[in-house]
C-alpha cells in the first residue's frame, strides 16, 4: 500500500501536485489512512474549533457542535443546520431565469433557454462563496445532493466510534 | 441436448450432462440462497495457488485484448478501426461475464443478457447450440443498447461439453432504419422504423456465416460492405478467444478452468463490495438530469410532434454493508421517439461508468453486476411497458441520465479524501452528425460520424478537465482522422478546431469541446440530422462550478461557397463565438438555421451547403471566483474563453497587448471579485423565501408545456415521486399538472 506525506496530500488538495504524481496516485492502490490525514489537514485550516466529522465539499464540512449536534458549516464559520436536512434550504439562491442573466455565463445560443431550464446558484450567506449550482427545469424541487450515513461510516467502515463531545 | 428414450431423461450440453437451463437455474438459486456467486464460500483455487490463479486470468485477459486488437483490422469502418468501437468478452455457460477486453465495455453485460435469453428460450433444443455455431443479436429489448451495436456470440465446446461463450460487439455505420444513419430517428415505433434487427438468431455454422444471413444483411442496410466486414471482425475475434480458451484448458486442465471462472466472478463481486467500502461514504445521493425533445415543429411522426422533456431522477444509495442501489424512481414515461431505453442498456451504462470510476482495473466482470441493484420503474423511458418502442438512439436519454452518478461518486471520493478521483460529471456526447443519401461516389449510402467520442471531460478537484478526448460510453475516446471521415461522408472538413466557451466554468474548468465545419461535396442529395442538447445544459457542475455550454445549430443551405472558393475569398473554417459568428460574417445563404434547436429531424442539403458540428465541453468544479488569474489568462490566449465571460464569470479585468495577448490586471481583478461577492449577497435571496414565491408559480402552473408534461408524467407513473414533489412545495394532496 502506498503512503503519502502530509505535505504531499496538502499539495494534492491545493492542486499543486504535478499531474505526473497525481497520475501515479490514481493508478496505485489507495492509502487507507487517507481519510484521517485529510481530515487533519482540513481541521488545521479552518478558523473554528469544532471537530470536523466529514468534509462535504470545497468549503463545507459536517462538524460536531459542543451540544452534540452535527451541523453543516462553511469554512467562513456560517452554519447551515442539521446535516440530515438539505443545507441549501438555509443558503442564499440566485436564479438565472432570464436570457439576460444567463448571458452573463454563456455566449448567445450556448446557455439554456430559461423557459426549459434555469441555473440556480447557491451562495453562503456568510462569505458569498458559490457553493453549488443546479441546472434544472423551473419548478424542480431543490436537490438534496448528499445525505451521508455518518454512524455507519465510522462504526462499520472505519471500525471506530463516531467522535462525540467529551 | 439429447434424450435417452429408455429413461426419458434429457442430457444437455452443459456440465455433467445438464442442460443450460438447469445450470442457469442452479446458478440463480445458489445466488439467491447464499448471496454469493454459485454459492462459493471459499475461493479455493485463488487461496491455494494465487500465482496460478492470476496467471490464468492474465492468459484470458491477454487473449481477449489480443482478439480485439487483431480483429479490428478486418473492419473497414472508421468507427471500428480507428475509434475502436468494439469489445470482446468471455462468459460462463450460463452467460455470466468472466473477463473482457478493452473497448466499448458497456456491452459486456448486454451480451450476458442475450446469452441468458437464448438459454431461457431453450435454444439448446431449438435451433440447437452446437460446436461451430454462430449467433447474432442486436435487439435492445433482449440485451443490447440499440440495434447499431451488433453482437456475435459463439459457444466454446471442449470434448462435447459447453465450457462457455465468446462474445463480441461493434457499432455499425447504418442499420437500415426508416431513415439513414446508425442512430436515426423520426419513426414512431420499432417496427418498421428501427431497421434491421437480429433478435438472437443462429447466423452461422461450422465457424462460417450462413450465406442466407449474409445476403439478408446485405439487403437490409445502406452500407452492406461495412456491415459484412464488421460481422467478420467479430467472428474472427470470437474464434481467437475460443482458441485461446481451448489452449488454456489443455494446459491447465478443464476442472481448474471451471473452478477458475466461478471464483473469478465471485472475486469480482467481493472486490466490488470492498471497493465501495474503501472509496465511498454510505448515504443517499441525488443527482437528476434533463434533456429536451423539441419536436413540436419537426417533421417527425405525428405521434411525437410535440415538445417534451426527459426526466432522469437518479438517486444513489450506498448501504452500510456496501450495497450499491441506483434508482430512477420518478422517471417519466416512454414516448413515440427513439430515445427509449430497455433495462439492458441501463445496466450497460452503469457498468461502463463503474469501470471508469470505482473499479478502473482490468479485473472486472459480472461479479460487479451481482453486487449492484438498479431500480427502473416499469412503464418509464428506462423500462418501457411496450415492446414495440423505438430505441435507435437510446443514448440521448441514457447519457445525461447517468451523468449524476459521476457527481455522486465524486462527492463520496471528496469526503473520503481521495480528491484525485473527483470528476464533475461529463457532458452529453453531441452533436451527433449522421445522415445519408447519394454520396460522393454517386451511390446511395449512409453514415454516422463518431467525433462524438471526443468531448471535454469534467473538471477534477485538483485540475482542469481534459479537452476533446472522451465519451462516457468508450473509455478510449478518439475523434478519428479527418481523411477517414471524408472517405465515407460526402462532406469536406473546412476546419476542425477548439470551440471557445464550451467548458463549464469553475475554480477548475471542464475540458473544452471542439467544432467541425463541414461542406457538402459532390452530391446534391444529402440528408443530415442535428442531435444534442440546445435548450438545456447537461453534465451538472460540482461544488459551485457550472455545467458546460449547451449546443446550438448553425447550418447554411444554398450558400455562395462555390463563388467564395472560385474567387479565392475568405471562407470560414469554424463558427467560433456565435456572438461573432464566422459563418454569418463570411457566407451568404438562402436558408440559415442559426438557433438552439439542436435536436432535429433530418434536412436535405446540396453541394456547397455548410453544416456545423459542435462537440460539448465538460462541467466545471468550484466557485469560478477562486480560479487562478494565470489560468484565466491562459484560457483567453488559448482561445478557450471569450474576453466578455472572463469578466462576467471570473471577475477578471483584462487588457490586450500589442502582440494580441491578453493580460489579467490582478489588482483590479481582485477588487472586481470583491464587488461580485458583494453583489451576490445583494441579489441572493434566502432559499425559503424564494420557495414561497416559487410555490405560487407552481400552483398557477406558470411553466411551459413540455416541462409541465414531464412533471405530470413522472407524477402519474410514480406515487412516490409525486408525494416527494408535493411535499417539497407544500402542495395540496390532489395537486397535478394539467
Amino acid at each position: 500500500m502506498p503512503k503519502y506525506t502530509r505535505e504531499t496530500l496538502k499539495n494534492l488538495l491545493d492542486g499543486k501536485l504535478p499531474f505526473s504524481e497525481v497520475k501515479v496516485m490514481m493508478s496505485s492502490f489507495k492509502d487507507p489512512e487517507r481519510f484521517e490525514m485529510m481530515l487533519e489537514i482540513h481541521q488545521s485550516r479552518v478558523p473554528w474549533p469544532e471537530k470536523i466529522l466529514l468534509p462535504l465539499g470545497l468549503h463545507l464540512y459536517i462538524v460536531l457542535k459542543e451540544n452534540g449536534d452535527r451541523v453543516v458549516k462553511c469554512d467562513c464559520g456560517y452554519e447551515f443546520g442539521d446535516y440530515r436536512k438539505n443545507w441549501k434550504l438555509n443558503a442564499l439562491v440566485y436564479v438565472r431565469d432570464t436570457e439576460e442573466k444567463i448571458a452573463e455565463i454563456y455566449p448567445k445560443l450556448m446557455g439554456p433557454d430559461p423557459r426549459w431550464m434555469e441555473i440556480r446558484e447557491y451562495y453562503c450567506p456568510g462569505c458569498s462563496t458559490q457553493l453549488e449550482v443546479e441546472s434544472v427545469p423551473p419548478g424542480y424541487p431543490v436537490i438534496f445532493d448528499f445525505k451521508p450515513d455518518i454512524d455507519a461510516f465510522y462504526e462499520k467502515w472505519l471500525g471506530k466510534p463516531v467522535p462525540t463531545v467529551e | 441436448m439429447a434424450m435417452d428414450l429408455s429413461q426419458g431423461k434429457v442430457y444437455g450440453i452443459g456440465w455433467a450432462g445438464r442442460t443450460l437451463r438447469e445450470m442457469l437455474e442452479e446458478s440463480e438459486r445458489l445466488f439467491r440462497e447464499t448471496g454469493r456467486y454459485y454459492g462459493l464460500e471459499k475461493l479455493k483455487l485463488k487461496e491455494k495457488d494465487p500465482i496460478r490463479y492470476e496467471r490464468i486470468f492474465s492468459r484470458i485477459r491477454g487473449g481477449l485484448v489480443n482478439a480485439r486488437e487483431t480483429a479490428l483490422n478486418i473492419s473497414a469502418s472508421p468507427i471500428v478501426k480507428e475509434l475502436g468501437e468494439l469489445c470482446f468478452a468471455l462468459y460462463t455457460p450460463e452467460g455470466d461475464a468472466v473477463a473482457l477486453s478493452t473497448g466499448i465495455i458497456v456491452h459486456v453485460h448486454t451480451i450476458s443478457d442475450a446469452i441468458k435469453y437464448m438459454i431461457r428460450n431453450n435454444y439448446e433444443m431449438n435451433p440447437r447450440i452446437r460446436p461451430g455455431d454462430v449467433f447474432g443479436n442486436n435487439d435492445a429489448m433482449i440485451g443490447d443498447v440499440h440495434n447499431a451495436d451488433v453482437h456475435t456470440l459463439i459457444p466454446i465446446f471442449y470434448k462435447g461439453e459447453l465450457l462457455g461463450w465468446a462474445g463480441g460487439v461493434t457499432h455499425e455505420i447504418d442499420v437500415g432504419a426508416q431513415y439513414p444513419g446508425s442512430m436515426s430517428y423520426g419513426q414512431a415505433n420499432r417496427f418498421p422504423g428501427d431497421g434491421f434487427i437480429v433478435p438472437c438468431e443462429k447466423i452461422g455454422e461450422n465457424d462460417e456465416l450462413l450465406k442466407s444471413y449474409e445476403l439478408r444483411a446485405q439487403m437490409s442496410v445502406r452500407s452492406p460492405m461495412y456491415w459484412l466486414l464488421d460481422e467478420k471482425t467479430r467472428l474472427a475475434g470470437c474464434l481467437m478467444i475460443r482458441d485461446a480458451v481451448i489452449r488454456l484448458v489443455e494446459e491447465e486442465g478443464v476442472d481448474v478452468y471451471k473452478q477458475f471462472i466461478r471464483e473469478a466472478i465471485e472475486e469480482g463481486r467481493r472486490s466490488f463490495l470492498n471497493r465501495v467500502k474503501e472509496m465511498l461514504i454510505p448515504g443517499t445521493y441525488e443527482a437528476p438530469s434533463f434533456i429536451e425533445v423539441p419536436f413540436k415543429d419537426e417533421p417527425v411522426n405525428q405521434l411525437m410532434q410535440k415538445d417534451t422533456m426527459n426526466h432522469s431522477p437518479l438517486e444513489l444509495t450506498v448501504g452500510a454493508d456496501g450495497e450499491y442501489i441506483l434508482s430512477f424512481e420518478g422517471a417519466n414515461k416512454w414516448g413515440h421517439h427513439s430515445f427509449n431505453c430497455a433495462p439492458s442498456p441501463m445496466q450497460g451504462a452503469l457498468w461502463v461508468l463503474l469501470t471508469q470510476t470505482l473499479i478502473p482495473n482490468d479485473k472486472v466482470n459480472d461479479g460487479a453486476y451481482l453486487a449492484t441493484k438498479c431500480i427502473l420503474p416499469y412503464g418509464s423511458w428506462c423500462n418501457p411497458d411496450y415492446q414495440n418502442v423505438s430505441t435507435t438512439l437510446s443514448w440521448l436519454f441514457l447519457i445525461p441520465g447517468f451523468t449524476g452518478m459521476i457527481r455522486s461518486l465524486s462527492r463520496a471520493f471528496y469526503s473520503r479524501g481521495y480528491v484525485e478521483e473527483v470528476l464533475a460529471g461529463y457532458p452529453v456526447t453531441c452533436n451527433l452528425m449522421q445522415g445519408g443519401g447519394i454520396n460522393h461516389f454517386g451511390i446511395e449510402s449512409a453514415f454516422t460520424n463518431f467525433e462524438i467520442s471526443s468531448q471535454g471531460t469534467g473538471a477534477s478537484a485538483v485540475k482542469d478537465g481534459e479537452g476533446f478526448c472522451a465519451a462516457m460510453w468508450n473509455p478510449e475516446g478518439d475523434m478519428g482522422d479527418i481523411e477517414a471521415w471524408e472517405f465515407i461522408e460526402p462532406l469536406l472538413y473546412l476546419g476542425r478546431r477548439v470551440k471557445p466557451d464550451t467548458a463549464g466554468h469553475g475554480k477548475y474548468r471542464g475540458g473544452p469541446g471542439m467544432e467541425a465545419l463541414r461542406m457538402v461535396w459532390k452530391t446534391d442529395h444529402q440528408y443530415l440530422y442535428n442531435a444534442g442538447d440546445g435548450y438545456t445544459v447537461n453534465g451538472g457542475g460540482l461544488f459551485g462550478g457550472y455545467p458546460g455550454s449547451s449546443g446550438y445549430r448553425h447550418n447554411m443551405r444554398g450558400t455562395n461557397m462555390q463563388e467564395l472558393i472560385k474567387n479565392k475569398l475568405p471562407y470560414p473554417t469554424g463558427d467560433g463565438n456565435p456572438e461573432e459568428s464566422e459563418m454569418e460574417n463570411l457566407v451568404k445563404a438562402e436558408k440559415v438555421d442559426f438557433d438552439q434547436q439542436a435536436l432535429t429531424f433530418m434536412r436535405e442539403y446540396g453541394e456547397w451547403d455548410l453544416y456545423l458540428s459542435m462537440q460539448r465541453g465538460g462541467p466545471g468544479l468550484g466557485d469560478p471566483l477562486e480560479r487562478a488569474f494565470s489560468a484565466v489568462e491562459e484560457d483567453l490566449n488559448e482561445g478557450l474563453l471569450s474576453p466578455r465571460l472572463a469578466g462576467s464569470v471570473y471577475g477578471a479585468v483584462i487588457v490586450q497587448g500589442e502582440d494580441g495577448k491578453w493580460k489579467v490586471d490582478v489588482k483590479a481583478s481582485e477588487e472586481r471579485r470583491q464587488e461580485i461577492r458583494r453583489k451576490r449577497k445583494m441579489r441572493g435571496v434566502p432559499v425559503k423565501e424564494w420557495m414561497k414565491k416559487e410555490r405560487k408559480r407552481i400552483l398557477k402552473q406558470d411553466i411551459i408545456e413540455p416541462v409541465k408534461d414531464m412533471y405530470k408524467s413522472s407524477m402519474e407513473l410514480s406515487e412516490t415521486w409525486a408525494k416527494k414533489f408535493r411535499t417539497f412545495w407544500d402542495l395540496p394532496e390532489e395537486f397535478q399538472f394539467d
